[in-house]
């Protein structure tokens, strides 16, 4: 203490500094706290007073689900860091015809809802998918012959397909910012290729291959809706069970240990990596990054890039090809009709989701469901910016406080989706704070989901700024707030977009939390599809698939308008 | 003289970029212990072709070879090149002496052996005490000296030097040079150093190669050069004076008019014909006040303008019809003052 007393410049520059962090943390922190924190203390005292009545726990009630959580997380994170890095690897070192639309379609999947990956998966290999209704069309059995939804596989491959594009996008910026030059010099020095990876290109990108492998690992951790509807009763993470305990068995206490242990796991991962990784934001100039990527030149790499592309796209589209044409094509009787039906082209379920039915699940047509998501998606991006773009300047400057509010802010990726949705419906339903039919409950419940994310994008890249360019902006008559705007927001423009993308996508396909806290009289798309899902018939079938195509093209039109909308000339930085 | 071993040759190599060719088969060679410089304006490839040379980029066409031998077949880390980058391109996770040991590492030497001779490389560019300092907390002629030191630790059979100077100051940039030099003349180690920036050429080169259009436009010492550019675009880019248009009025001895006057110019072409167009270069220096007009021809008239300090001499420009002749003078002389100024003999130069 007394020495760092005696450096008085430099005492006094960093108090400044965190004075001004502390402003830009207060409005994100007293969100947390909020709605966040206080939900979650909310549902600890309840589940705390109601333990005392409660019957023994058994433990295999909490272990079994946890064990399962942990090795399924790891088994599908190891699975997608074997696709998503030499997939980082070729967005961003190589040029090739179509990349602008593979890596829209490779974040697609990602920002998809848990539902409409589980009824593509269904689409394409369920009982009623593609493949089964083909083989028992050329075998003449009567019973699918593929086994795929209720097992294993399923969530390790709904998980593959839904993560690949974390990798691509955390690990492949990072890799396209990372200065060629380096291995170029590891190279020439003698270094082989491997070794020039090894020695170069892994320890600099060990930040972003943490940061995503946390991402990854914390997302298949607390997976809810693709091991729910893909997984079947056999295989409960924690956060099914929480639901399952929560919902249908009305077992509070349970519900509340379950939970307590997730966070406390994903605690301890988030303090982890917060411990492994001092961020080195290597600060290379970000033009490097058009210089780095050139067109496969040798044979060899262009028969990679052409293999990877090629498993990328089978991948990645298959499953969404297959519910497109699924949701389309009449394959099987609907509910009206029992007599057999000639295969062939229909529009009859979409058709369907305009009209409302008498007998049908909602009170309006099911199509009022997009509207309804629309609007939560677009309060979401405003929230999550708003929140999100100070916290990230403040972290940008590394501090001991900034690391700990860093923690915090990560918490609620970890926490599941269902606890923050009970936390919303047992701590916001009474004065002082009753939102309950307040129409900004949905996207707050959002924002809480995409603000992880939304930090996480702006902060690598607002922190790779070197400082001299403010500082030249500073002498050159800029207030702190033109310093932002001038050279801090040009600069991170692409990541604000991309942020935005993120904070809509995960709002549109929200459902662990939205479950819980939707009025049944306005269902976002995600419920709807899970209700028609549940249902039995071809018909109900159809329109599940039908929503989920229209979702799906959403996310799309959304994805695409996000990159059009980047201030014009810092596009290409 | 016995003709020198070539150990580098670059053949017809041919490079584009966009669309745009940017390499357009250039060819030289490179001696034994000789340190050639690339000289040419920003954007005619000489980054490229030293990436090409080390492997780190395919040629189009056309082949380097490395004591008669195509190195096409040769990975970048199999070519024992050493490369000193543009912005030194320094691993930003390693401190000073991992750096510097890198290559010994990669040549999997004892770690004794490779301790002690990164050290030693280190001493050789005069860092011996930062051997454990973080290379991010370096000054840039520290980041310059620490990339010297990694490309030459590990003895490569040539030196590549990407505009090794390129952002330091003169002061510094003075120095490094005399080091570099130096240390090159130590080794023996053939070395390329490329650069835009002819007085850093002239400082350390044995041989000069001119890089314009792709190609490889005039070569030679730095004083064959200086004495005969060849090119226009040559004594341009080296800014070796003024290029006048003159044509042709008598052809032996040769006698050219131009706007500043009859001129003589030397000339090692051949033969013009009278009333042929002629580029000439007036050199800056030296030259000769004339009071009288006696001489029909080399004399120029012309007003004083600009007469700034240089320390040891004044330069001041001649305004002359269109054209403005710099050159040097012992005392001041006012501006405005008309003045004639004796050009001497070599100081016209016939370049077509």
């Amino acid at each position: 203490m007394m020495v760092r007393a005696a450096r008085v410049p430099q005492a006094s520059l960093g108090a400044g500094g965190s004075r001004r962090s502390f402003l830009l943390l207060v409005l994100p922190l007293a969100f947390l706290a909020l709605f966040f924190f206080y939900p979650l203390f909310t549902i600890l005292r309840l589940s705390l007073s109601a333990a005392g009545e409660a019957q023994p726990l058994a433990l295999s009630s909490v272990f079994r689900p946890l064990g399962f959580t942990l090795w399924q997380a790891a088994l599908s994170t190891l699975l997608t860091f074997m696709v998503g890095l030499p997939g980082a690897y070729l967005f961003a070192r190589f040029e090739f015809p179509g990349k602008r639309v593979l890596r829209a379609l490779t974040t697609l999947p990602f920002v998809l809802p848990t539902v409409v990956v589980a009824v593509a998966f269904n689409a394409l290999l369920g009982p009623r998918g593609w493949l089964n209704l083909g083989l028992m069309a050329l075998s003449g059995a009567s019973v699918p012959p593929i086994q795929f939804i209720n097992t294993l596989w399923a969530i390790l491959a709904a998980h593959v397909f839904y993560n690949t594009a974390v990798v691509l996008r955390l690990v492949g910026n990072a890799w396209a910012h990372l200065d060629p030059r380096l291995v170029h010099a590891a190279r020439v020095l003698g270094a082989s290729p491997w070794r020039a990876w090894r020695e170069v290109t892994l320890p600099l990108l060990r930040p972003s291959i943490v940061a995503a492998l946390v991402l990854v690992f914390l997302f298949d951790f607390s997976s809810f809706g693709v091991v729910l509807m893909l997984g079947g009763p056999r295989f409960a993470t924690l956060e099914v069970a929480i639901y399952t305990q929560a919902l249908h068995l009305l077992n509070l206490p349970l519900a509340a240990l379950l939970s307590l242990i997730q966070i406390a796991c994903t605690l301890t991962l988030t303090t982890l990596y917060a411990r492994l990784a001092p961020r080195v934001s290597s600060p290379s100039a970000p033009r490097a990054a058009q210089e780095a990527s050139q067109r496969p030149a040798t044979p060899r790499q262009r028969l990679a890039a052409v293999a990877l592309v090629g498993l990328l796209l089978v991948l990645l589209v298959a499953p969404l090809a297959a519910l497109a044409a699924r949701s389309i094509a009449r394959l099987e009787p609907d509910r009206a009709q029992r007599t057999s039906v000639s295969a062939g082209l229909t529009l009859s379920y979409y058709r369907e989701l305009f009209v409302n039915r008498h007998e049908a699940l909602f009170y309006v047509p099911p199509i009022a469901a997009v509207r309804n998501s629309l609007g939560y998606a677009v309060a979401t991006v405003i929230i999550a910016l708003a929140l999100g773009l100070p916290a990230a300047s403040a972290l940008a400057r590394t501090s001991r406080f900034g690391r700990q509010v860093d923690a915090l802010l990560m918490l609620p990726l970890g926490t599941s989706a269902v606890t923050l949705g009970l936390g919303f419906v047992v701590a916001l339903d009474s004065p002082p704070l009753d939102l309950r039919a307040s129409p900004l409950l949905v996207p707050l419940a959002h924002s809480l989901v995409a603000l992880p994310f939304v930090v996480r994008t702006l902060q690598p890249a607002l922190a790779s700024i070197p400082e001299r360019l403010r500082m030249a902006a500073a002498t050159l008559g800029a207030s702190p707030w033109r310093v932002w705007r001038e050279v801090d927001l040009p600069i991170v423009a692409r990541a604000v977009s991309v942020a935005a993308a993120f904070a809509f996508t995960i709002s549109m396909g929200e459902f662990g939390a939205t479950s819980l806290v939707a009025r049944p009289e306005y269902p976002t798309v995600p419920i709807a599809i899970f209700r028609f899902l549940s249902q039995p018939g071809a018909l109900n079938y159809g329109q599940a698939l039908a929503m989920a195509t229209l979702l799906m093209g959403l996310t799309l039109a959304g994805i695409l308008v996000i990159e059009r909308l980047r201030l014009p000339g810092v596009g290409e930085f | 003289m016995r003709e020198v071993s070539t150990v580098l040759e670059v053949r017809e190599v041919w490079k584009s970029y966009e669309g745009a060719s940017l390499l357009r088969g250039i060819s030289f060679r490179l001696a034994h212990g000789e340190t050639a410089c690339l000289l040419g304006p920003s954007g005619s490839g000489k980054s490229t072709l030293l990436r090409i040379i080390a492997g780190l980029e395919p040629a189009e066409a056309g082949q380097v070879l490395w004591e008669g031998e195509d190195l096409a077949p040769v990975a970048p880390h199999a070519r024992g090149f050493g490369l000193m980058f543009q912005e030194y391109a320094l691993f930003p996770h390693r401190s000073v002496l991992e750096n510097v040991a890198f290559g010994l590492r990669m040549q999997n030497l004892p770690k004794a052996e490779t301790e002690i001779r990164a050290r030693e490389a280190l001493a050789r560019v005069g860092l011996a005490d930062f051997s454990q300092r973080k290379v991010t907390d370096l000054s840039g002629g520290e980041q310059q000296r620490v990339a010297l030191a990694r490309a030459l630790a590990p003895r490569p059979r040539l030196l590549m030097l990407d505009e090794p100077l390129g952002s330091l100051d003169r002061g510094l940039r003075d120095q490094l040079l005399a080091d570099l030099r130096r240390i090159l003349a130590l080794d023996g180690t053939p070395a390329l150093y490329v650069t835009h920036d002819q007085e850093e050429a002239l400082a350390i080169a044995d041989r000069l190669l001119l890089i314009h259009d792709g190609q490889v436009q005039r070569s030679g010492t730095p004083a064959e050069v200086y004495a005969d550019p060849g090119e226009a675009w040559v004594a341009q880019f080296l800014d070796m004076g003024t290029l006048v248009q003159a044509r042709v009025i008598r052809s032996s001895p040769l006698r050219a008019q131009s706007e500043l006057g009859i001129l003589a110019p030397r000339c090692t072409h051949t033969h013009h014909a009278v009333g042929v167009n002629l580029t000439l270069l007036v050199r800056r220096a030296p030259l000769t006040i004339e009071r009288t007009a006696r001489r029909r021809y080399n004399v120029v008239c012309g007003i004083v303008q600009e007469v700034s300090f240089r320390g040891d001499s004044y330069r001041a420009t001649l305004n002359s019809s269109t054209y403005r002749l710099p050159f040097d003078l012992t005392h001041p002389v006012a501006p405005g003052t008309a003045l004639s100024i004796h050009l001497a003999p070599e100081a016209v130069l016939c370049l077509t």
